[in-house]
């Protein structure tokens, strides 16, 4: 499967999509002009993953910073990864948030309730 | 400009950077609201506080309070069909910093037959606890299909989440089909 590899900007976060190396990753701030059509390439991506999916897949969620719209968008994705998993595959994600950032946590926190899906937090020190 | 407009003028401005002072304003903008202002005004205003040692959590909360009301504006300002009226994406924006708040505020045109539900859904929000809010945003967030123009109507309940505050917001009358709409948050500068 090809790789996406998208450089952050101040207004759109970095995504790393690589199935060969098992990276998957979306970190930065997220708000960009017009959401939709920034995420549709990488839920396209995880709609023909889902098909040939590596035994684990560990979905790295490390943003500082979304707005409101990219919050929907965030949802999509993790109900792609839901999907997968209801579909036997192992899957995991990872939120990570800033050790005092409370909103991030808790925005966290409030996805893996909406999601049925393997869920970790991960607090770090910037 | 004859003498007395000019006089006039310079009136008007000294008058407007008196108010502003007083007003304790450190932005005011009018016009459309494009992503590129957007990003300016966040970074302007990001800086101005880092400058002034402001608390990380209150730079945090300003920042997503500016981010929601710009968009806001950009997205569901309405635009008016004649040529001379062209209110589409466009509005006014202030930043205010007093000695306990910010204050964000925006203005701008809609047409009068929404009002009604506008007001509801403010109320709605501003009715609500912690709780409630955090209840809304899911099942908006779950249910909400984003707009045409990328909107989930997450905005002002993110607002009153952030802010813990309710959102102040006035209709003033323009005419018989559009009323200008303000709305201020204020963000609480004690984190």
């Amino acid at each position: 499967m090809e790789v996406i590899k998208i450089k952050g900007t101040d207004d759109t976060p970095t995504i790393i999509l690589d199935k060969e190396n098992g990276i998957f990753e979306i970190s930065g701030r997220s708000l960009p002009e017009d959401v939709t059509t920034f995420y549709e390439p990488i839920l396209n991506w995880l709609e023909d993953y889902q098909e040939e999916a590596n035994d684990q897949t560990v979905f790295s969620f490390k943003l500082v910073y979304f707005n409101t719209a990219s919050s929907k968008l965030i949802l999509d994705i993790l109900m792609k990864l839901e999907e997968m998993h209801e579909n036997g595959k192992s899957v995991l994600i990872k939120w990570y948030f800033p050790e005092d950032d409370e909103d991030m946590e808790e925005a966290g926190e409030e996805y893996a309730d909406i999601v049925d899906v393997p869920f970790e937090q991960v607090s770090y020190t910037l | 400009m004859d003498k007395s407009n000019v006089k006039g003028f310079l009136e008007f401005v000294y008058d407007f950077y008196r108010s502003m002072k007083a007003h304790e304003i450190t932005l005011v903008y009018e016009g459309e609201i494009t992503h590129q202002i957007t990003k300016a005004f966040t970074s302007l205003t990001e800086s101005n506080m880092a400058k002034e040692s402001e608390a990380n959590s209150v730079q945090k909360k300003v920042f997503h309070v500016m981010v929601e009301c710009l968009q806001n504006i950009s997205k569901h300002a309405d635009s008016f069909g004649s040529d001379d009226f062209l209110f589409a994406g466009r509005g006014i924006f202030m930043v205010s910093k007093g000695k306990t708040d910010y204050h964000v505020t925006t203005g701008n045109v809609i047409e009068n037959d929404k009002i009604e539900e506008l007001t509801a859904m403010l109320n709605h929000i501003n009715g609500l606890d912690k709780e409630g809010l955090k209840q809304l945003y899911k099942s908006q967030m779950k249910e909400g299909r984003l707009s045409e123009k990328g909107g989930a109507g997450l905005g002002f309940i993110d607002i009153a989440r952030k802010t813990g505050n309710k959102l102040e917001f006035h209709f003033l009358p323009i005419d018989e089909s559009s009323s200008f709409f303000l709305l201020t948050s204020s963000i609480s500068r004690n984190a």
